[in-house]
């Protein structure tokens, strides 16, 4: 292998790969909050988000990314949540929105 | 085989002799020898009549998947080579090139669904050329007509794809391009998700053929990913890809009939030694990719340098080892009237070259 | 004596028909393809939503069929409908006062989306195969293990233009999320994975049982349609899909895909159409004269449907209108023979 530079390299897959993502940190979170899987993705929570209507926020991909083992900027971008409940009123599977970010943050907070 | 029942539905009719041969531009770049060996093949080993045309030109066709030739222009260019097989007296069209027989076909469709495309063509063609057109009987890829006359070859077969130190079959990797049937599933023998053409040739000949994960995935040439140095990190990830998924299997060899996927199959391999250090084959030494045509030259007993194989980035030598190919190493990198062409560098894919012709040179 | 009335298809909507028929002193025949009753439903394992067993309500439905002494034709194929009687293929007629076409629906032969390689790849297997396999009491991979990680894919042969399957199957739907329950109690630890364009969770008792195999059961639900599946050389499964949710392209390797088959037109069904002058619908259906008033009517009178024959239903939906259908047929025989 010589250090030759062909001005490009080989394009890593942007695929979520689920035979290699490390999923026990979502499989974790979903037991402590089975509700969270209840999620149909209707995007009520984004669409009312007070974070989401000025930054690239997006509550409802994040939760879905952790729940595929996807952790990475997860912690970090869940800081501009602003944690005034809205999304939690329009869920209309009543699922605690509000204590996902928490309980996320918290276990994501070592990643 | 009897379970992959899925090629029947998709047959399609292909003559049987009097060819119109339209070559394929990079293949006569990297594998002029190939072109050679399917001519040779068909008028010498089975007295097919088939023209080769020194008047037909490109087909444009990787000018125009670029963005740089308009449609007029390639339909314009299309309607010439039609034409000519015409004036030679030919009515069934074969093309070399999966892009070009994706181009064909493409043009035919739209001209069938939008008659005022070919009216318009017709226009054009006259103006320019003087010529009228006239669309061929039938059209098919050259891989189509090895297909078909398979088990003409396998009658005249000077071994088979069998490693001779075992007596098992080898284990073949087929790979077909986007173009072939992935556009027009009907045009294509096998359809687009089990594509018969290729694994039809080698169950012929006595290979077998290994179906792996990423089988229908494209090689990653794409035109204008290749085409663009800051995009070719795509192109080659799909490759790498591939090969990856392929490489549990083991493989003896890879045949592709796309121009563009045989290059960049054999040619990445060494581009992924570089970069990641990374070899596929046996002892790291790569998998060698043919065409169909040294495929098919090889098992009639055509020599592997008279097919051009020595142009590959990844060497054959174990390969022809395995199949018992009686071949000079001296007379690898000797052209034509026995002048010496010159080496590649040795690299991690093809140190076999190395060992086996500069310790003999010296 | 009583007006007769034919019957083609012994299914459950045939039954069904036949025993409602029977109970207003109408004379029902069944004309049935197969050597016995039961049609599609017969070898079913459990239905949906409430986990019944389909001999629970398919048997006794046959068992009653035999013991009200209804006249049954098995092995026989009707090659010609009329007002007034049946042909069979075997050239004998049946003459009759009014004509029930029960014949319900094919299928969907998941061979002809070869990207799933079913019949290819001994781990890919229907949601039909699932349920005979369920039944035998035995689910397990090819080599006779047990699964760790299954797929299900809804929408195989449903909204699906390209094998000419425009509509949706409806039952599909919940029948994966039954089957994903199913495996989940069989294989508590294996991951049990349900690709979907839509959830469509129509029936009483559909969207709750959705909600308990997502929280209860730990089903994962990932909106988007696989695109290919192709064996790895453990004779496990590599699927591709998009994770809708997330805008990312998605892959993983299970141990067995389940096709969740749709609902197809009968391919006789246009023959036999046209033996009586009827029109098809688009998917190649039997068209009822509307989908309110006339939902069990054909556009002759004398001829009416009941079942799956008119478009995809359940089985619930199919004994529903079998009623409606053998009340339909009353009002008619009582009209036509002036017994007001």
């Amino acid at each position: 292998m010589r250090n030759l530079n062909f001005g490009y390299g080989i394009s890593r897959p942007r695929a979520v790969d689920l035979d290699t993502n490390d999923l026990r940190k979502g499989l974790d979170i979903i037991a402590e909050m089975p509700e969270l899987q209840a999620c149909i993705g209707c995007g009520s929570c984004t669409a009312s988000c007070t974070a989401g209507n000025i930054t690239d926020f997006n509550f409802r991909k994040l939760h879905t990314a952790v729940r595929r083992g996807e952790y990475k900027g997860v912690y970090e971008a869940l800081g501009k949540c602003m944690l005034c409940g809205k999304c939690r009123l329009v869920c209309p599977r009543g699922i605690n929105t509000r204590a996902v970010v928490m309980l996320i943050k918290r276990k994501l907070g070592d990643f | 085989m009897s379970r992959r029942a899925s090629w029947q539905e998709y047959q399609k009719d292909i003559a049987a002799d009097k060819y119109y041969y339209a070559r394929s531009c990079i293949r006569q770049n990297f594998f002029p020898g190939s072109e050679k060996a399917f001519l040779d093949i068909l008028s010498n080993d089975l007295g097919i009549d088939i023209y080769d045309d020194p008047l037909h030109t490109s087909c444009t066709g990787i000018g125009y998947h670029s963005d740089v030739v308009p449609l007029e222009t390639i339909m314009t260019v299309v309607a010439r080579q039609f034409s000519l097989m015409a004036e030679a007296g030919y009515e069934n069209f074969i093309s070399s090139c999966i892009t070009s027989f994706g181009i064909y076909n493409e043009v035919l469709a739209t001209w069938e669904e939008f008659p005022e495309t070919e009216e318009r063509t017709r226009k054009y063609l006259k103006e320019a050329t003087g010529r009228e057109l006239v669309k061929p009987r039938s059209i098919a890829h050259t891989s189509d007509i090895m297909f078909h006359h398979r088990h003409a070859i396998a009658r005249k077969a000077k071994r088979r794809l069998v490693n001779v130190m075992t007596g098992e079959p080898l284990k073949v990797v087929e790979h077909i391009g986007c173009h072939y049937a992935k556009i027009f599933p009907k045009s294509g023998i096998g359809g687009s998700e089990f594509p018969y053409v290729l694994a039809g040739m080698i169950e012929a000949w006595g290979g077998d053929v290994v179906d792996y994960p990423e089988r229908r995935h494209c090689c990653g040439f794409g035109f204008r990913n290749y085409l663009v140095q800051a995009n070719r990190g795509s192109s080659i990830a799909n490759s790498h890809k591939k090969l990856e998924s392929m490489a549990p299997y083991r493989p003896d060899f890879i045949v592709a009939n796309c121009p563009g996927c045989t290059m960049f199959l054999d040619k990445w391999q060494y581009a992924i030694a570089e970069m990641d250090g990374t070899t596929y084959g046996a002892n790291g030494k790569g998998i060698p990719v043919l065409t169909y045509e040294e495929m098919a030259g090889l098992v009639l007993g055509y020599d592997p340098w008279e097919l051009g194989m020595q142009f590959h980035q990844v060497d054959v030598e174990p390969l022809l080892d395995k199949l018992g190919v009686q071949y000079d190493p001296q007379a690898k990198y000797l052209g034509a009237g026995g002048k010496y062409i010159g080496k590649p560098a040795p690299v991690a894919v093809n140190c076999e070259s190395e060992r086996r012709l500069y310790e003999i040179r010296r | 004596m009583a007006h007769r009335v034919v019957i083609v298809g012994g299914g459950a909507a045939g039954m069904q028909t036949a025993l409602e028929l029977k109970s207003r002193g109408i004379e029902p025949v069944i004309v049935e393809r197969n050597i016995e009753l039961g049609g599609k439903a017969k070898g079913w394992h459990k239905l949906f939503p409430s986990f019944v067993s389909a001999a629970d309500v398919m048997q006794p439905l046959a068992l009653k069929v035999k013991s009200e002494r209804i006249r049954c034709f098995y092995g026989q194929e009707v090659s010609e409908i009329a007002p007034d009687g049946v042909m069979l293929r075997s050239k004998e007629r049946i003459p009759a006062d009014a004509v029930v076409v029960a014949t319900g629906f094919t299928l969907f032969d998941a061979h002809r989306k070869q990207e799933y390689g079913y019949g290819l790849y001994d781990n890919v297997i229907t949601s039909v195969d699932l349920e005979r396999m369920m039944n035998s009491g035995c689910v397990s991979l090819a080599d006779g293990t047990e699964p760790k990680r299954i797929a299900i894919l809804h929408c195989v042969g449903s909204r699906d233009e390209k094998v000419g399957q425009k509509h949706c199957s409806k039952v599909c739907c919940i029948t994966g999320v039954k089957q994903a329950i199913e495996l989940k109690q069989l294989f508590p630890t294996a991951d049990v994975f349900n690709f979907y364009m839509d959830m469509r969770m129509f029936g009483p008792g559909y969207e709750e049982l959705y909600r308990e195999a997502q929280e209860r059961y730990n089903v994962h639900f990932v909106r988007g349609r696989i695109s290919e599946a192709a064996e790895t050389i453990n004779k496990r499964i590599q699927i591709k899909a998009e994770d809708t949710l997330t805008g990312r392209p998605l892959r993983m390797t299970v141990d067995m895909l389940v096709l969740l088959v749709g609902m197809s037109a009968n391919y006789e069904n246009p023959a036999l159409a046209a033996t009586a002058g009827l029109d098809l619908a688009p998917n190649g259906y039997f068209k009822a004269v509307d989908t309110f008033l006339g939902a069990v009517r054909s556009q002759r009178e004398g001829i009416f449907f009941a079942g799956a024959v008119t478009a995809p239903k359940s089985l619930a939906d199919t004994l529903a209108e079998a009623s409606l259908t053998a009340s339909a047929v009353d009002d008619y025989l009582k009209r036509k023979f002036n017994l007001r």
